[in-house]
């Protein structure tokens, strides 16, 4: 059984979320856990790693829109990176694409995130 | 595609998201075997994934975790169906709208994506719901290729 898997990395005041495994009905919540812990500790610029996740259904997909409105309207965003093209298909056939920031690595998030000013030094 | 004779595949499994990624399993390798290419095999698990997440969630109560889910895979020269039945509340299907995407990115709303998806993923998703007695979810997926449709010949000549 491949567990799903989630590892934080607080950087200045941007939070790395690196999720793994699977995403579905039973391990949504643990997404959903992690991400409420950063919205309780006021940390609203998040990055979601996607590099080791190998699935995910519409469950983990409801826990990102669960919180954006949130999120955004403390002045953060969830910014996402790292897909697999499979991931990624999932995203574009419900047009997620248009609704969240998608970059190729962490790193170009990250850069987003200075670029716009949406990063305070 | 190799095999097209008629042939049946059941799963019997307690009603519990803890199986999801058995039923993912079981559902995927019989794809897989019958010659779906791995993104074709990508979409019926995450389709069959989300059927049995709605009868997990909605079908039974929380106290019913000891209740079947049935899943029955038939595979014939022309289609892959899979069957999700189970015994719970059910449902009115003609209640479930289809959601019009630009309206749900827009109000931001959580769930209701899943049957979204079923419907964007199979060819075709019918519904047959008897409350109290059986609920079933029936997805089909036509085998599409030159092959087939040799195979499709070669079975009308028989």
């Amino acid at each position: 059984m491949q567990e799903f898997k989630v590892n934080r990395i607080d950087k200045d005041d941007l939070s790395i979320l690196k999720i793994g495994g699977f995403l579905d009905a039973h391990t949504a919540p643990n997404l959903e856990k992690a991400i409420q812990n950063l919205v309780d500790d006021g940390r609203y610029k998040i990055i979601v790693s996607f590099a080791d996740l190998s699935y995910i259904s519409s469950a983990g997909l409801g826990v990102f829109m669960g919180f954006i409105e949130q999120i955004r309207s403390h002045g953060g965003d969830i910014k996402m990176s790292n897909m697999t093209p499979k991931i990624y298909r999932v995203f574009d056939l419900l047009g997620f694409p248009t609704l969240y920031d998608i970059f190729d690595d962490e790193a170009e998030a990250y850069d987003k995130y200075w670029s716009t000013g949406e990063k305070e030094a | 595609m190799k095999s097209k004779s008629k042939q049946e595949y059941k799963l019997r499994i307690p009603s519990q998201t803890d199986n999801l990624e058995l039923i993912r399993g079981f559902i995927g390798k019989v794809a897989e075997k019958v010659g779906f290419n791995e993104d074709e095999v990508g979409k019926i698990e995450l389709a069959c994934d989300e059927a049995c997440t709605n009868v997990i969630k909605h079908a039974y109560t929380d106290k019913d975790t000891n209740k079947a889910l049935d899943i029955v895979i038939k595979i014939d020269y022309q289609k892959f169906t899979v069957i999700v039945t189970d015994h719970g509340r059910g449902f009115d299907p003609k209640s479930i709208k289809m959601p019009d995407l630009n309206e749900y990115l827009a109000e931001l709303k959580v769930g209701g994506l899943g049957i979204y998806l079923m419907r964007t993923l199979m060819d075709k998703v019918d519904y047959n719901i008897q409350p109290g007695v059986r609920n079933q979810v029936k997805m089909v997926k036509y085998f599409i290729n030159k092959e087939n449709a040799d195979l499709v010949k070669s079975e009308k000549e028989v």
